[in-house]
Formats: C-alpha cells, structure tokens, sequence
C-alpha cells in the first residue's frame, strides 16, 4: 500500500459515518454511566472523572493503581468533533437540499467548541451577604487561599494570598511585600479540626509542628475528599513564616478556624489566615431585603428574592436590583443568581459567574433548530409531493 | 347499510362522553336529598390553592386506598365528598370504614392483621389500626433516621402508613372536634355569652364564685381550637378582612382560637359547625340550606374562584381521562379487527374513536391548564398526559396520510399506556400542583418543557411503530410490501421529527439553566437523560444514513428508543440526585425494568432468522 494509499485509508476512516455512530454510542454509555455515577460521585465528582478526562479511570482492584476502562468526555467529544469537520471539509458541496444538514451540524460544532472554552474560561464564585451588609468579593466554591494581611493601617489591609495549589505543593513564597518567606510544611485536602482535650488518645499520624497562635490546642482530623455538591472541602495546613534573623514560628490555618490568628512583626501587625479563594470585585453589593416566600398552608418555596444595592467607589454606579429564581443580575460582565438563602438567618448566598463564551449555546441553538427544520421540511416536502403524484397517477 | 357503522359508533361514543359531563339532577332545593354536589363545590385552601371539597376528597382516598371508590361495612357506598362528610362529622362512622391499604407483610405483622381482615384483603379501617399506631410511630422514627434513598420496602411502607393516619386525622380536625361533643352548641353559647365566659374563668382561676359549666366550655373549648389549630391542616376560613389577600385564609382552629380576641366567633365557623349538625342528624333540609347560605356568602368576594372550583368539581366527576381510556381500548380491538375482516368499516370506526378520545384528552389537558393558569406540563403527572396527546396527535396525522389503520392502532395503545400511567401517577395525591420557586417559569414551561416532551411522544411513537412493524412481520401474513414500506417511512419520519423536537427542546433547557442557575449545562440526570434521547434518534438518523441499518436495523433501533426514553423520563428520577428530581418513586422502578426487558425481546424477535418470519421479510428494502 503506498503511502497516499494509507493517507486516504486514515482519512476515510475519519469522515466515515460508520465511526460517527460509533462515537455517538460511546458518548451515550458514558453519559449514562455517569449519570449512575453520580449517586456516588456528586455531580462535580462526575465531571472530573467522566467529562473533563481523556479517560475514565478505574483502579485495579485491591491496589491503588488507576487503569484507563473507557475513553472519557475530552477523548469523545474530540473525536466526534474531529470527525465532524473533516467529513464536512471533506464531503463539502454546496446545494439548496444539504443547507440543513449543513447548519444543524454547523451548529454542534459551534456548541462543542461553546462547551469546551465554557469549561475552560467560566469563573464561578459564590457571594454570601448578611442583611444590611456590603461586599466587595465573592468567594470561590472550590478554591482556598492563605492569606496573609497587614493589618497596621487602620483605614486598609494589605493582603497577600497564596493560592491552596502551591501550598500543596509546598512551593516556597517570598513576596515583595512580606517581611519574611512564607514556607508550607503540611498540608491536607480535607481535614476536620477538634480540640486536643477531646481527641485525647487518638493518633492520626499527623505532625504536630504549629507553635503559634491556635494551632498548639488542636487536633487534626484527616477527613476523605468529598465530590458531594452540598459539601465543601475543608483543607488545612501547617506554614511556617521564616524571616531575616531566623524562623518566626509555624502556624495551623484552616478555614474551619474562624477565630483570628495575629502576630507582630518587624514592626507591623499582621494576620494570616486560610480561607475560601476571594475575588475582589470593582463594587460593593448590599443586601437590603431578602424574601422567602412560601405558598399558603405550605412549604412550597413560592419566591426567592434578594433585593441589592450596587455601588462604585467613584460613585459612577449606585444603584438597586431584584435578584430571584430565573431572573438573574448581569452586571461588569458577571452573572449574579439566587443561590442559597436562609431567611431565619438573614443570609442570601448568590452565585456569581463569569462566562464569557455565554452567548455561543444560544447561536448554536438557533442554527441547529433552524437546520433542522429545514432539512425535514425538505423531505416533508418530498413526500408530500410524491405521494400527490402517486394519488393522481 | 354498512356505511353507516362508522357514524353509528361515532354518535354512540359522542352520547357517552356527553354523559359524563351532564351532571344529575341538582338537589339543591330539595328537602329530601342532600344537596352533595353543592357541598363538592365548596371551596378550601389546600397545598397552596383554592380548591373543591371534592378535589379534597377524592386526593385523599387516592392516597389512601388508591382509589376514589368506598363501601361502608354496612354495604352502602359512598361517594367522595359523601365520605368527606363522615370524616369532617361522624368520625365515630368514619373510623369503621376500611381505606387504609396496607399490603406489606411486615407492617401487617405490626398491626396484628392478616390480609383476611381486610376489604379485599387489603384496606383496614381506623379502628383496626388505632391499637397498634403507637408501634407504627416508632417504628417510622427508626425508618427517618435512614435517608430517603436508604430505605427498604418495610420502611417505606410503615413511613406511608404513618403518611395515610396522619392525613386522616388532619381531615379529621378540619372543621369540628372531633369528639363528638356539641360542638355548635359550644360556638353558639360562646358567641352568645363570650364576656360572661370570660369573667368567669378569671373567677374561677382567683378562686372565686363563678359559673362552672360556662368556665369550663370556655376552657374545653379553648383546648380543642388548640388541638384543631395544631392537627388539622386545611384552610378552611376565607380572610374575613376586605384589606386581606384573597388567599390567606385559616384553619378552623386558628380562627376559633381569634375569636376570643374578636369577642365574636368566626361566621364561616359557626356555619361549618352547623352543616356539621345537620350532618349528624341526617337531616338534608338544614344541610341544603347551610350549603346555600355559605356559597352565597363565599360569592360575595370569591366569585371568580368559585366559578373555577365549579368547573374543578365537574371536571372530576366527568373524568374525561377515564372515558378516553376506555374509548381508546374499544378502537384499538377494533382497529386491530380491522386488520383481519372489513377494513374499511372497522378502520373508519376505530379511527373516529381515536379522534373523539384525543378530543376529550384535549378538553381535560386544556381544563386543567385554565385551572393553574400554566402550560400543559408542570409534573410528571401532566407529562403522561401530554406525552400520550402529543404521541396520540402524530398517530392522527399518520392516519389520514396513510390510511391503514397502524396509526389508529398505535395512538390507541401509546394513548391508553400515556394515561395509565398517568392515573398510577395521581395516587401521589392533588395533581394540580403549586410550582416551586425554581420551576415558577411559564415562558420555559411552555417552551422546554413542551418541545421536550413532544420529543418524548415522538420517540415512543417510533418505537411503537416499530414493534407493529415486527410483529405484524413475525407472527403474521399481513405485512406486504406496501404496509412494510409505509412502517418504514412512517418511522424514518417521526424519528426526524423526534430529533428535531428532542434537540431543540434539550438546548432550549440548556438556555433556561443558563437562565437561572448560572450554567448551560450540568450534567443533571434529567439533562444527561435528554442528551441521551437525541444522541439515540442521531444513532438512528446516522445509521440509516451511513447505510449500516437496513429497515430492520431501523425498526429494532426504535424500539430501543422506547428504552431510552423511559430511563430518560422516570429512571433520571429515582436516582433521587439532582435539581430535577421532583417526582422520586420506587414501586415504579420495577415496572420500568420490567418494560426495558419487555423491549429487549421485541428487538430479540425482530431479529428471528428471516425464513421464520411469517410474512416474507425484505432483508433487500431500503425504504427511502
């Protein structure tokens, strides 16, 4: 076989339709069984083990080593798109009666590539607001961060934070605004904290190197990861702070530790803290009436709504806006929707996403709707007029 | 002569529907007979709504005996809001009546019951559960500490039990206490002497002369409006204040317990409290003229509500679903007639059968949406009924173009499927249900849920046409040519226009989710059950295309279809995760299973070797 030969073997094979079904049924199975999987898994757990993979992965059993079992979403997705264009590239010939085919899949092709740069660039927080209180950050619902805040000047903090990726890896940070190197020496993913006192007799096989601040009383927990969507992952992780004349001390952080731990040093006072990852955010939003309605006689939610104020600090923007189910605020580019609300409590939690790739499913569902329409109302058509035909005949 | 069959079964069937929505004659001034029918229409706020008496009623005896039918022990039987009234005033009657089902053998063994003590051998009466309901709350307590998803048949089946009694006794506190003391009796002495009454257990508490009986009905009285406020749940007590909402209404109990401050006690009460005597003492002149009274009061302020509380209590009485199930069972025998003697009488008839119950299907689904004031589906009950209209519709089409009675057939058996599982559906309870925040859409409604659910309808009519084509082809001569290559068109094109309805729909959710939750798309069971759909009928649309199925390939496809569509429709939901997950049921996943096997042999026999097919199978045809 020469080469040429190959080269229209390996392109015949791509265009086929033979390997379009195929793909198609494999993306079927695997939807399905993610679909099962997420009973256990929780809906973020699915994602990355089933959609956001090349493979889904299985560990041999009675080890821990994974093995690839099925090809996962970026394996098939990519295939399927492949396939897509080259059989159009490939087949491509203008005409009146292929114009819907041509737009349905032009359309799907536009909503796999919406879906992968929405998987690639969309930003999610969650903004959570008490009653009458103003914020200018969301918090992610994922990600935490150690920061570290000089706190000196009363009228503003200064804030370095280092995101929870490098302090797994350990990774060293010294920074131009710290007086000291600010060192990892342990960390967990999930861990739950509790008293030494009552932990008492019960050994972890965790380090205990905190001699500053909270860290000393407190025992650690090592917890699972959890995929669940109602759950969180709790990390901690034990920092020392080394400075010119030598170590400062090692800490606990957590963001199960609420309370604030701080230090002074060189002259400054500072606090460090880990807690969920924040975006800071060019105004402030305040919650001014949160609502919770419910039918009469019922617990039936009726009516979730949060009512805010958006202001600037240049005072360019100051205004209000009703925030409820369905009805979210688009505002700089952001996406605020009612999340969470716990009317007892006086709290609203709003999701807040960036999505720059928004409007691409919206394009493509018009086109495939369109092509669609198109492509059985010419068969529609043909029908109708053979069966006429026939009829008259 | 024969001509006329067609128009003869017509008239037959139209009389027949026209039957069951003239209602009897009214009793309303009657001094004989009660006037039921004018009780049934009385309206209360329940589950969020106003509603009838009769819609009350018949919910609750579907919750608890899984039908609307009763017979006291003394063989008599009751209507629904005949029962109603027992329960609201003859308690003591109502605690005899055997409504509560209980099948399973571990919460019989609880109760100390065999099936034999049992109407039908399984439905009990109060006073056959009432020595042992303490067992029944603890066992249910042990049954909540496991999670919903967790539990096994017993405890879900004790967990019910518990449901059922506590209903009942709800209903129970509604409008008297029921003890069967004189309880208007009590609201008129109250009404007539409340300062007195007071004075008098203010007297009694410092210990001073008082009159006894009059401190003591006051402090009875106080704690059954208690109780009543606290057990009963239905809001029986239309605002009294023109300033109030029109729906913030009170229970009995709550209102009773406002007229002390009141210093009088609540009219509509006292006019409860009457009918309830009347009631008692079977006597249909007071009852009729209490009714009379209380509606002209309620249709001062609530006239328009009471005009659709009307057209709810006519509704289910004429139960339009129940006469087109029976009318779709009648055309599909004799569309199937059809197929073996007078094609052209018995098709015609069938057809005009099929017709007339997707009509009534069509009057029942549009009474029901001016009722919510929603598009047509809002739950999995309404789904049923719209899949089965929408499946029931391209059958119609499908008929007047080809002629050959497989639409007949196939709308008759998808429409009477679509509505059975529509009424095991309703046992839940009230199938006009108040929508919550996150579903509160009617644009999205009208559009995703629509679209999708067309798209439901079409993928099961494929399949069904599909499983006509083969058996028809396996176990009989009947499929030549002609009626093979019409299977096949028939098929190929409702697919596409399942595609076409599945894909748009399944985006159109996409766009709402971006809408309100801030993503297009999240992998939701319910979403990935739809994607399922339309990856399906691209299968389908992909291989006839490609040339790797032939129209049997075809024809066994769609019948999987009928697979995946019900893993789409109910399956997604007992997995009990996800923000779709409104309609959980169990029992139900046994016969989707059941049905996923049942379409395993239809493909199974699609593909018995060509020569065992009794019509000769065109292995050759490829219908274009």
């Amino acid at each position: 076989m020469s080469r040429s030969a190959v080269g229209q073997e390996f392109v015949k094979f791509f265009v086929s339709l033979r390997v379009t079904v195929v793909l198609l049924v494999l993306s079927m199975v695997l939807v399905f069984w993610a679909t099962l999987a997420q009973v256990k898994l929780g809906v973020w757990g699915v994602q990355e083990h089933f959609f956001r993979t090349f493979f889904v992965l299985a560990k041999i059993p009675g080890t821990e080593i994974p093995v690839p079992v099925f090809p996962g979403g970026y394996f098939l997705g990519g295939l399927l798109l492949i396939n897509l264009v080259a059989a159009h590239l490939y087949r491509f010939k203008f005409a009146w009666g292929k114009t819907g085919v041509q737009l349905t899949h032009f359309g799907l092709i536009l909503l796999l590539v919406g879906e992968l740069l929405t998987s690639l660039l969309q930003e999610e927080y969650q903004l959570r607001l008490d009653q009458d209180q103003a914020r200018n950050y969301s918090e992610s619902f994922r990600d935490n961060e150690v920061a570290i805040i000089d706190t000196t000047d009363p009228d503003f903090d200064n804030v370095v934070a280092i995101p929870e990726s490098m302090i797994a890896r350990g990774t060293e940070v010294q920074h131009p605004q710290l007086p000291f190197r600010v060192i990892p020496r342990f960390y967990l993913p999930n861990a739950a904290l509790g008293r030494k006192a009552a932990e008492a007799g019960r050994d972890f096989g965790i380090p205990e190197l905190a001699n500053q601040g909270l860290g000393p009383q407190i025992a650690v927990v090592p917890q699972p990861i959890t995929y669940k969507d109602t759950e969180r992952n709790l990390p901690m992780a034990y920092v020392e702070l080394v400075g010119a004349e030598g170590s400062i001390g090692t800490w606990l952080v957590s963001p199960m530790l609420v309370a604030p731990q701080t230090f002074d040093y060189g002259g400054r006072s500072w606090r460090i803290t880990f807690r969920f990852e924040r975006t800071y955010k060019p105004f402030s939003l305040e919650l001014l009436e949160l609502r919770h309605d419910v039918y009469p006689g019922t617990e039936i939610p009726k009516n979730f709504s949060s009512r805010v104020r958006i202001q600037t600090p240049d005072g360019s923007s100051d205004r209000e806006a009703l925030i409820y189910m369905n009805n979210p605020l688009r505002y700089d580019g952001l996406t605020f929707y009612q999340y969470q609300m716990d009317s007892a409590n006086g709290f609203s939690v709003l999701q807040v996403v960036r999505n720059p790739s928004w409007p691409i499913p919206y394009v493509a569902c018009a086109l495939m709707g369109l092509g669609l329409t198109i492509q059985f109302g010419i068969h529609l058509f043909a029908f109708a007029r053979r069966r006429t035909r026939a009829a008259t005949a | 002569m024969k001509r006329f069959i067609p128009f003869l079964v017509l008239v037959l069937a139209l009389g027949y529907l026209a039957s069951t929505w003239t209602s009897g004659r009214s009793a309303a001034d009657s001094t004989t007979e009660f006037d039921l029918d004018g009780f049934a229409r009385l309206p209360v706020l329940a589950n969020g709504r106003i509603k009838p008496m009769d819609t009350v009623a018949r919910s609750s005896l579907l919750i608890m005996q899984g039908r609307q039918g009763l017979t006291t022990p003394d063989g008599e039987s009751l209507t629904p809001p005949a029962w109603l009234l027992d329960v609201f005033y003859r308690p003591e009657r109502a605690d005899t009546y055997q409504q509560f089902e209980v099948v399973h053998p571990g919460v019989l063994a609880l109760l100390k019951l065999e099936p034999e003590d049992g109407d039908g051998k399984k439905r009990f009466s109060y006073e056959q559960l009432l020595p042992h309901l303490e067992e029944i709350d603890r066992q249910s307590s042990l049954a909540e500490n496991v999670e919903a998803p967790a539990r096994d048949a017993f405890q879900r089946a004790v967990l019910n039990t518990r449901v059922h009694v506590v209903l009942y006794q709800q209903l129970k506190h509604s409008l008297v206490f029921p003890d069967g003391s004189d309880f208007l009796g009590n609201l008129q002495l109250l009404n007539d002497r409340l300062p007195e009454a007071f004075a008098a257990v203010r007297a009694r508490q410092a210990g001073e002369p008082h009159d006894e009986m009059l401190a003591r009905t006051v402090l009875e009285a106080g704690q059954a409006f208690i109780r009543m406020e606290q057990i009963g749940n239905l809001l029986t007590i239309p605002p009294l204040d023109p300033a109030a909402a029109d729906n913030d209404w009170d229970k009995t109990g709550q209102a009773l317990l406002e007229s002390f401050q009141a210093g009088a006690v609540n009219p509509y009460a006292l006019a409860y409290a009457g009918l309830g005597r009347a009631w008692r003492d079977q006597n249909p002149e007071h009852f009729n003229t209490i009714v009379r009274l209380l509606t002209a009061q309620l249709e001062t302020r609530f006239s328009e509500q009471l005009d659709k509380v009307g057209v709810e209590t006519r509704f289910n009485v004429a139960a339009p679903f129940y006469s087109s199930m029976t009318l779709y069972v009648l055309a599909f025998l004799l569309a199937i007639f059809s197929w073996l003697r007078w094609p052209d009488v018995l098709g015609r008839s069938a057809f005009y059968l099929v017709t007339l119950a997707w009509v009534a299907t069509t009057v029942g689904i549009a009474i029901r949406m001016w009722l919510e004031g929603r598009p047509p589906v809002t739950n999995l009950y309404s789904s049923a009924l719209f899949v089965g209209w929408g499946a029931v519709g391209l059958c119609l089409v499908l008929e007047l173009i080809f002629r050959n009675a497989i639409g007949t057939v196939a709308g008759a058996a998808v429409g009477f499927c679509t509505l059975l599982i529509a009424h095991h559906l309703s046992l839940g309870g009230d199938t006009l249900e108040m929508m919550r925040a996150v579903l509160d859409s009617n644009f999205w409604l009208a559009t995703h849920v629509v679209v999708i659910t067309i798209g439901y309808s079409a993928t099961y009519l494929a399949g069904f046409l599909a499983i006509i084509y083969v058996v028809r082809g396996v176990f009989t001569k009947s499929l030549d040519k002609v009626t093979a290559d019409a299977l096949g068109r028939m098929v190929y094109g409702i697919v596409c226009f399942a595609t076409l309805f599945s894909l748009v729909g399944t985006i159109l959710g996409g766009i709402w989710a971006d809408q309100s939750w801030g993503r297009f798309w999240g992998w939701d069971p319910k979403e990935n059950g739809a994607l399922i759909i339309v990856i399906w009928n691209a299968v389908i649309l992909h291989a006839r295309w490609g040339g790797l199925a032939r129209t049997r390939g075809i024809m066994a496809l769609a019948i999987f279809g009928n697979v995946v569509t019900s893993w789409s429709w109910f399956g997604t939901n007992m997995l009990g995760v996800g923000l779709h997950s409104y309609g959980f049921m169990d029992a139900a996943f046994y016969w989707l299973v059941a049905f996923a096997v049942s379409q395993l042999v239809f493909i199974a026999i699609a593909y018995v070797p060509a020569r065992l097919w009794r019509s000769p199978l065109l292995t050759k045809s490829r219908t274009t």
